[in-house]
């Protein structure tokens, strides 16, 4: 076995146990931990798949500016351990058939796939930081635009919310 | 074990180099805070240390083993594991930023191997930098929160706080740099920079130089920005609740972080490893300045020490002199002196810089705490998106038309 096989099966048990111990725990400050490790082990795959620009990125944006937002709010809620609760009857009717057709979609799907599949144009030479933004500003550039326009109206909807006088 | 040695070279190399990075570092972060209370004691008209050696230059190794020998009382009702997890997240994050931070021009023989002169060589590691900056506020923020009493949580608090707020000025007062280069390398923009002190970024980026200063004194909780520890108000801020050697982690990782920054002042706007002459024949004799300095700086702590005031100390100081004297002479040597440029002036402007550092501290009050959001926000911010702006549009009329 290879050094990156080794590596890639830590990362994704690390990925794994992380998403299933940010349910299991109680505290949301150990939630919000395991969410971090999760992300970081996902952005460790991203390195082993060569995409470094997206790794990087993974790990500012989201283990290091969201998910420390995150932590501050739970800090400065102060909350508290959450009570546990019987589980409720929409989830054990609806919830638990639905995740097991979604496994078993997903697992199909995979196993019926060729390694690797590209979404959409030059998506497999966008693994450099110059090739990516000549995409992003060329063919890619209405989703673009309209991702940024978002943002900012959700920014705008976020200081009205806060600016209101309740 | 030559065998071995030819198998996995590239391992041992790495191995080699970040036992040697991270041994140098270490023992800087303990002599920068001998430094420290020497400059800011000197600014003050007191001696500092001076019981523990001569000049009292025992003083970190006293203070090493105080830490360990310390009782290390565990608060109530803490929470256990991210208690003990906030001060190993906090050093080691601290330490981790100077792999990527090129220590010298070009390639050195190791092992019959070539390798780059720093422990990691990656095309992206100014982001990696900001990536390993963005997640140091875990160690403060979650130690303050672990501790579980009123003054570290603030203390945590007021830190994510600054630390969020600031992130946006440091990363973006850098973009200026990545404009003018197109590269997000650390080691080409150092190149970038070959050719004395008139390539340098500073001057054309001085607007973005003194966003990232500041931003950087924030992002490491230095003076003037230091309220996540300002003892007036919260005893000692996010690390009361920490005793003994946890105590010592959180001081050896604010020493390193702020190694860190120095470096990445230094390599990001003083133009690196690079000498500030020109590389004309005119100043070829410059190459031998660390020479020279070396010779000259051993020679008079020699002559001091000979007549200093304690028996310990006479004996200490001329033989430190006298290897000072032989590692200038060493270095004037013509197979030395090649070698020695790279690391001795990044050196030298990471102390240069390490010294505006204590002596900011030893000079400006601290910020009061709405003052500290005014200004990162509403002054801070705007000026690192200005030198965005203007650097932007310089680069776009300045292209060559196609």
């Amino acid at each position: 076995m290879s050094a990156e096989t080794i590596l890639f099966f830590v990362l994704a048990a690390a990925a794994l146990g992380g998403a299933v111990n940010l349910i299991a725990q109680t505290h949301p400050i150990h939630s919000a931990l395991s969410l971090i490790v999760v992300m970081v082990a996902l952005a460790g795959i991203y390195l082993l798949l060569g995409a470094e620009l997206l790794a990087a990125v993974q790990i500012i944006v989201y283990a290091g500016a969201i998910m420390v937002l995150f932590v501050f709010t739970i800090m400065l809620l102060n909350a508290g351990a959450e009570e546990r609760t019987a589980i409720s009857r929409a989830a054990t009717w609806l919830g638990l058939p639905f995740a097991v057709i979604l496994t078993v979609v997903l697992g199909w799907s995979i196993s019926l796939s060729q390694a690797p599949t590209y979404a959409g144009p030059g998506v497999a030479m966008a693994r450099a930081s110059g090739q990516l933004s000549q995409l992003l500003f060329t063919s890619y550039m209405f989703p673009f635009e309209l991702t940024s326009i978002l943002i900012l109206v959700a920014i705008l909807g976020a200081v009205v919310l806060a600016k209101r006088d309740f | 074990m030559g065998d071995f040695l030819a198998a996995n070279a590239l391992l041992v190399i790495a191995i080699v180099k970040v036992v040697v990075v991270v041994f140098v570092l270490l023992t800087a972060v303990a002599y920068i805070t001998w430094f420290e209370r020497k400059v800011v004691a000197h600014m003050q008209g007191r001696w500092g240390p001076e019981r523990v050696g001569p000049h009292g230059l025992l003083q970190p190794l006293a203070d090493g083993a105080k830490f360990l020998f310390k009782e290390d009382p565990t608060p109530a009702g803490i929470d256990r594991f991210v208690y003990f997890l906030a001060p190993f997240l906090a050093l080691s994050l601290a330490l981790s930023t100077i792999a990527v931070i090129p220590l010298g021009p070009g390639q050195i023989e190791l092992f019959g191997h070539r390798t780059w002169f720093s422990v990691a060589e990656l095309n992206i590691s100014l982001l990696v930098v900001f990536a390993i900056t963005a997640l140091s506020v875990y160690g403060v923020a979650l130690a303050g929160w672990a501790s579980n009493s009123k003054y570290p949580l603030l203390g945590g608090l007021r830190s994510s706080a600054q630390m969020l707020s600031y992130e946006l000025s440091l990363t973006m007062s850098v973009v200026g740099i990545v404009l003018l280069t197109n590269t997000f390398s650390l080691r080409d923009i150092v190149e970038a920079q070959r050719g004395g002190v008139g390539r340098w970024f500073v001057i054309p980026q001085i607007l973005g130089f003194v966003c990232f200063f500041i931003s950087a004194l924030a992002e490491t909780n230095r003076v003037p920005f230091d309220l996540p520890e300002a003892e007036t108000e919260l005893v000692a801020g996010f690390h009361t609740e920490y005793a003994s050697f946890k105590f010592a982690m959180f001081f050896m990782a604010e020493y390193a972080a702020m190694v860190t920054v120095s470096f990445m002042v230094a390599v990001l706007f003083f133009g690196g490893y690079f000498s500030p002459f020109p590389g004309t024949p005119a100043w070829h004799w410059t190459i031998y300045l660390p020479a020279a300095g070396g010779v000259i700086g051993g020679v008079l702590l020699l002559l001091h020490g000979l007549r200093y005031h304690t028996p310990l100390g006479r004996i200490v100081l001329p033989v430190a002199g006298l290897a000072l004297t032989g590692v200038g002479v060493l270095c004037a040597l013509a197979g030395v002196v090649e070698y020695i440029q790279g690391p001795f002036w990044l050196a030298a402007k990471v102390a240069t810089v390490l010294f505006v550092y204590v002596w900011v501290r030893g000079t400006l009050p601290r910020f009061r705490y709405d003052q500290l959001m005014n200004f990162g926000w509403k002054f801070l911010l705007p000026l690192s998106l200005a030198n965005l702006v203007i650097t932007s549009l310089i680069v776009a009329l300045m292209r060559p038309a196609q």
